[in-house]
Formats: structure tokens, sequence, C-alpha cells
């Protein structure tokens, strides 16, 4: 018998005002039995519309249906056959555009919480174990992989699986990209990416870190003198924008990828039992609406800051970030000045910020991408009192792939050129997908390009035997 | 991890060490920098390459105990290992056309000054090389200094080894003297390089500065090494470490050096209380 409530069991959760002081995770995930009665809310459809909204077409109404029969361990085994890392997913997928958008429940009343029970399953599997994934006999075949986010994993699994040696590579000391570096502890715990990328070496791939490709080893140099046949590159975008405003370089301005790697890599908010500091006045800025700005608000608030404001140039109804990071960032008490757009950042003497000036905005004509664009206010100009500014505006691509990788086509921003269903590059034997292609887009759309492009070395490397 | 094969105290302040990382000796040109973090607990810092060797795959480091990390490290010995050491990061220098040089290295740019000047000497350039120590007792590498230049002059501070003055003085005496360069080199600390690019800029000699800022990841990712050249915002660790002198804007470099003043003492305070409870 389904269950017929219009609304989602809710979330468990920690209280805003005591999460908003801690880095502990902010859900804290559903009990069996609110999993099982979520799960008979799902009406089971033929069509599946949702499985349509998923980019990796995970299998939902089937793994949803043992879900309600407490199948947990196979509800699991169905989500990983074609989603690596469901306990990262689960938690920062934006379901509210994809699987839960399409869900026929949300026509009246809310969706099928999928993602929330996606999680379920993952973390149901990682605490009772489960039966290790299916793997080939080796091929022989070497292929290497450039950085190790939700791109370069994904791609690295599917092929070891299929028994390929892969190895990647990766810049930093600890292999995660943007999950580990950008993504707050409080949203998706370090403990369990680790746990999520070691099933990934558990198949049999070999991560190296410290190893920046381009510097300690050129993308040639893998492909002709380590004895690679293929490269995927999902190098990410990790290159912070500046807003090109005057006072940016003041004391107190951060790259919202400075202040999140301090916190959340090199974990300032434990100084100094970690060594490395980081500052957050009492009044703290953040430009930006997407999540990266939503992670760095809740940041700054849990760092000790007393005020923290999200400013963003267009309305509530454009903010790019999860829909629940937004909630939460308003719950936990963030001020959101909307419609806003900085000018300035002032300084002291010293150097220091001491408060930004910002313009109002309203919405005019929509521009390219559809959104209508912001445009200044004449004479709307005023100054928040601030000390600390946080420039979340976007990321690009880095340019030092791009850079030592002759013959590799790149558009002017930055962005690979690469084929949207394989990934091929304008170099034979070089793939390329995730941020690296896209821009800053999101954990499952770089994962989906990891797939595809794995799918596409595979065939690569089999034509080229014959 | 990466064994440290071999360590040297040079004076009370200065530690020499190779460390074992052969994909980044293979790869290092003078110029360039690497990242280290001793432990799980660490802070990544960047240090200058200041020699390798490719066959031994050992890079040279060559630090002044300044902070909490550089004192750490210098707690170590011959058979410890570093957690991480990647590299080798940032743009090699670029020593197209230079015949005749100076070299000027001062405070704990004295020993990152030392390859350039040998990579110099090395490519038959006839290199002056300044460097400046305090007093005489923290005169280091001295033999080494000698084989890497044509002509070395150590000042210090107090005139204790019969040359007092900063390198900015013994610069100005050689420019005075009638030397005429193709270049400056000047590394050290943000005052002093600010002071040699302002005697070389009424005399239009290039100047070139290696700017130490303070870095997070040193691949590109986080900006915080950002300075401003030529009233452009650069990435030190992208974009350099080598820049014009001429462009920089050195008092915002300074005061962006300032940002964690604070933090380094509260550190220095806790590393002070963990050697006091380790004699215990
Ligand atoms: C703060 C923040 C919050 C976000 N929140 C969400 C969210 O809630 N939901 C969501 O879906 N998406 C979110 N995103 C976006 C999402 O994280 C990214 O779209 C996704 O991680 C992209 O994956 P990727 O594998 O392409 O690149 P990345 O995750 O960026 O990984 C790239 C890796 O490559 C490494 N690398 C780069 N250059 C080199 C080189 N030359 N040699 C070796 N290694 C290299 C990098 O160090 C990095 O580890 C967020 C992003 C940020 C920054
Ligand atoms: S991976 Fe994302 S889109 Fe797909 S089912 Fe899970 S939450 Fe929905
Ligand atoms: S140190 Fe992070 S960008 Fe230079």
């Amino acid at each position: 018998m389904s269950n017929m409530s219009p609304n989602k069991n809710p979330m468990p959760e920690q209280a805003p005002d005591v999460r908003n002081k801690n880095f502990s995770e902010v859900a804290l995930g559903y009990s069996p039995e609110m999993a099982m009665d979520e799960a008979k809310r799902c009406l089971n459809c033929k069509n599946k519309p949702c499985v349509s909204g998923c980019p990796v077409n995970v299998r939902i109404p089937e793994f949803v249906a043992l879900v309600a029969e407490g199948k947990f361990a196979e509800a699991a085994a169905v989500v990983k056959s074609t989603n690596n890392l469901p306990a990262i997913c689960g938690r920062v997928c934006p379901q509210e555009n994809q699987c839960e958008r399409q869900c026929v429940r949300g026509k009246k009343g809310e969706p099928v919480a999928i993602g929330r029970l996606e999680r379920f399953v993952a973390d149901y599997v990682m605490e009772h174990g489960e039966q290790a994934a299916e793997v080939s006999a080796a091929n022989g075949h070497k292929v290497a992989v450039v950085g190790s986010g939700p791109a370069g994993l994904s791609c690295a699994g599917d092929l070891a699986k299929r028994g390929y040696a892969v190895t990647v590579f990766e810049a930093l000391h600890t292999p995660g990209g943007v999950l580990v570096y950008g993504i707050p502890e409080f949203r998706l715990p370090k403990a369990l990416v680790r746990k999520e990328i070691a099933t990934v070496e558990n198949l049999g791939v070999e991560i190296l870190t410290n190893t920046v490709i381009g510097k300690s080893i050129t993308l040639d140099e893998l492909l002709e003198e380590e004895g690679f046949e293929a490269v995927f590159v999902a190098s990410g975008a990790g290159l912070p924008n500046f807003q090109k405003i005057p006072g940016e370089n003041l004391l107190g301005v951060y790259s919202a990828n400075e202040f999140l790697t301090r916190i959340n890599l090199m974990k300032a908010y434990d100084f100094p039992q970690h060594a490395t500091p980081i500052k957050v006045g009492r009044v703290a800025a953040v430009i930006g609406g997407g999540n990266v700005a939503m992670d760095a608000a809740r940041c700054a608030k849990r760092m000790g800051a007393e005020t923290v404001y999200i400013v963003y140039r267009r309305s509530d109804a454009e903010l790019p970030a999860r829909a629940e990071e937004v909630h939460h960032a308003k719950e936990e008490g963030i001020l959101f000045r909307l419609l806003t757009n900085p000018t300035q950042i002032i300084g002291d003497e010293q150097g220091r910020v001491k408060a930004m000036e910002v313009v109002e905005m309203e919405l005019g004509e929509p521009d390219a991408s559809g959104r209508r664009r912001p445009v200044k206010k004449p004479g709307s100009e005023y100054t928040l009192d601030v000390d600390t500014v946080i420039i979340a505006i976007g990321n690009s691509p880095n340019p030092l792939i791009k850079a030592t990788t002759p013959g590799l086509e790149c558009q002017c921003w930055g962005g690979i050129v690469a084929d949207e269903e394989t990934g091929k590059t304008s170099r034979e034997a070089v793939y390329a997908g995730g941020d690296a292609v896209t821009g800053a887009a999101t954990v499952i759309l770089a994962m989906g390009a990891g797939k595809k492009a794995a799918a596409a070395i595979h065939e690569y490397i089999q034509n080229k035997e014959k | 991890m990466f064994p440290i094969l071999k360590k040297r105290v040079l004076n009370p302040t200065v530690t020499y060490m190779e460390i074992l990382a052969p994909r980044v000796a293979k790869k290092a040109q003078p110029g360039q920098f690497i990242m280290l973090r001793i432990d799980e607990n660490g802070e990544r810092i960047p240090l200058t390459i200041a020699g390798y060797d490719r066959e031994e795959g050992t890079v040279t480091i060559i630090f002044q105990k300044v902070g909490y990390t550089t004192y750490s490290l210098d707690g170590l010995e011959e058979g410890d290992s570093l957690l991480d050491f990647v590299g080798p990061l940032g743009r090699a220098s670029d020593f197209d056309g230079m015949r005749k040089v100076a070299v000027v290295g001062g405070g704990l740019g004295v020993a990152i000054a030392y390859p350039q000047a040998k990579a110099l000497h090395d490519l038959g350039a006839e290199v002056d090389f300044i460097v400046g120590f305090r007093n005489k007792d923290l005169i280091i590498l001295e033999e080494e200094f000698s084989a890497a230049c044509s002509d070395l002059t150590i000042m210090t501070d107090d005139g204790s080894n019969g040359r007092k003055g900063f390198v900015t003085t013994a610069l100005q005496e050689k420019l005075e003297a009638g030397a005429e360069y193709d270049a400056v080199i000047a590394i050290g600390p943000l005052m002093m390089m600010k002071a040699v690019c302002e005697l070389t800029r009424e005399k239009k000699i290039p100047t070139i500065v290696s700017m130490n800022s303070v870095m997070v990841d040193g691949t590109g990712m986080c900006g915080c090494c950002r300075l401003t050249v030529g009233g452009e915002t650069k990435f030190a660790c992208v974009d350099g470490p080598d820049f014009d002198g001429h462009q920089v804007d050195f008092d915002e470099a300074m005061a962006r050096s300032r940002m964690y003043f604070d933090e380094e003492q509260l550190s220095m305070e806790k590393h002070a209380c963990q050697l006091g409870g380790k004699k215990q």
C-alpha cells in the first residue's frame, strides 16, 4: 500500500542555533523506519520520469521499491551499478532540478525524497559492509586520469572494473577535488569521502597525490614515456574569479577557494592543532549566490563571525545554490542582501578591510543565458561595515594543462573542447570531462562525464588492438 | 613519503636539507619552488628549490627558521620523512640576454639567490654576487658562493666581517664605480627588494625580484599569493615567483605578508610548549 502523504518524511537535523557553531554534519540521515515509510510514497511509475532526470540514470523506482521492502543492501547494489559515489550524490546533488523535479508525486505536494533515500542506502552499506563490486581480470592496458575529483574518480572506477590499470594523478596532497577542499565537513563529512574513495581504490585504482600534470610531468610524457595508452583530463575548474573592483587585494579579502581550502582541506577551524591559520572577523560579506557562496557564508558563521551577509546581484528566484543550502543558510542566520552588487572594498591605514560599498540592482531584460540581467539603480550606493569579504562569483578551469599540452583545443574562457558524448578532445588518446570542460557545474554531471569517457576510452583501446 | 637524505645546520638559523623526490628533481629549474607539508596536521609552505640532482633524485632546500613550520622542519633529522613534497612549481627564471648580472641576496633570500647565481655563472655570464648577513657568525656557504660567481661581496649589518652595510650599499658602490649590468636579480625580504628596485629604477636597469608571497596550494587555485604587478593582479605561484621589480606594488605586498602575524605568534607558542613538553 502506498503512503499518500503529500510531504516528504522530514530530515532529522541539528538545530540551527546549535549547528551554526560546529562543523558536524547538519543533516543526520533517515532511520530505517523513516526510509521505508518514505520509499512507500513512490508509485513505481511505468515510464520512470525520475530516471530521465538523473544524469547517470540511477534506476530509481527499482532501488526505492527495495528500500520499501527493507532490502537495503540490495537497494544499494542497484544504485551503485550506475553511481560510484552515492553517499556523496545523495548529499550534494541538486535533486530539485533533477530526479525529484520529474517525480510525479511532486505535482501535488512534495516529490519522493530520492536524494535522502540514496544517501540512506549508501550510508547503510558503508556501515554494514557490502559485497565487493565485480572486477574483470586485468587486461594489461594502462590509462592515466588527471585529477581526483568526481569526474576523475568515476572514470577511474569504471575503467578499473573493466580490467584497466588506472593511475590517477592529483596535484593536492589529498584526493577528492572539490569534495575535500571545497564542500565543508558539515555538509559532506570527509571521513565519508575517504571511504567512497577507498572503494574506488579497492577496485585497483592507484592514486598518486602531490603530482601536478604540466609541472611534475606533462600530459605528453604520460603518453610517450610512461606507457599510458589514453589520458582522461578531469582537472576541474579551480581558478578563482575576482570581481575586479577596487580593494580586492586588501587584507581580509579571500577568494572562496582560499577561504574554503584553509577551512576544509587544511582544517583551519582546528587551529592551532592544525597549523594552517585563517582570520574571520566580526562581520563577513560573501559575494555570490551559488553553493560556493552558501558554503563560505556558513563556514564564516561557524568560525565565529557575528554577522554574515550574502550579497547577490539577482533575486531570490535566481539563486543558483541548491534549495536546501539556501534554506539552511537562512535558518542559520545568514543575512541575504539580494539585488545588491559590490562596487568597491574600502580599507584602513594598515590595508585591512573596513567596509564595502554596494549598489542596489533591479532586473532588466533577459540576457543570453535567459536570466534577467541585473542593472544598477543609479544613486543607490551605500556602505556595509564589514571586515571580511569572500568572493564566490565562480571559478574557471586552471590554464596549466592547456598551456603545457600542445594541440589541446580550448574555449576562450579556458574550458577544454570535448565531445559531449565521449569526452574526446582535439588530441588523439586524450579525453576530458567534468568542470574542466563545462566550467563549474555539479558533482553528478562531472561523474556522468567520467562514465561516458570511460566507455569511450574502452572502445578506443579495444579498436586500436584490432 | 619523502625521506630526508642529508641535513646540515648552516648557522643557528639556517638549515640545509636534501630530500628524495625523483619526480621533482627530474624537472626542477632555477627559480622554481616546492610546497611541502611535514605531517597530517601541518601547513603547506613554499620553499625555493636551492639545488637538485637528477641522477640521485634529490632536491635541496635551504630554509631559515622563521615560524612554526620551519622550526618543526628543523627538528627533523636524516632518515625522517616529509609527508608531502610537490613540485617543481612556478615558472623557471628567464636568463635570456644576461651577460653581466648582479645577483643580490639578503636575509633568507641569500640561499635562494645562490642557485640563480650558479645557473648564470654556469651559463657563462659575469656574475657579481652580493649577499648580506646580520653578523659574521651567520655567514653561510661562503665557498659555494665564491664558486658560483666572478665577484663575491659579503656585507654584514654590524660590520663584523669588515664590510659594514646593507646589500644595497654594495650595489650602489658597484654602480657608482661604473658597473654596467644587463640585469639585477634581487632576492630577499620585501624591504630589501624594494630598496634595490629604487636604486636600479633611476638607472633603468632591468630588475627581477622573487616574490615570496603567502601561499596555500601553490598551483593557482586559491589566489592567496596574489600581488599587483604593473596595475594587474598576478598570482605569485603560477605567474611568478619572478617578476619585474619595477612594476611590483611592494607596499601592498608588505601589508599582505603580515596577514597572519598574530596567528604565527600563537603557533610559535604552541611549538615552544611542545618542545618544553618533550624535555620532561
Ligand atoms: C564550495 C563548492 C560547493 C559545491 N557544492 C556542490 C553541491 O552541493 N552539489 C553539486 O552537485 N556540486 C557542487 N559543487 C560543484 C562540484 O563540486 C563540481 O562541479 C565537481 O566537483 C567537479 O568535479 P571535477 O571532477 O570535474 O573537478 P574537481 O572536483 O574540481 O577535481 C579536479 C581535481 O583535479 C586536480 N587537478 C587540477 N589540475 C591538476 C593538474 N594539473 N594535475 C593534477 N591534478 C590536477 C585538482 O586538484 C582537483 O583535485 C560545489 C563546488 C564548490 C567549489
Ligand atoms: S544521482 Fe542525483 S539525480 Fe541521480 S538519483 Fe541520485 S540524487 Fe537523483
Ligand atoms: S598559492 Fe594558491 S593561487 Fe597561488
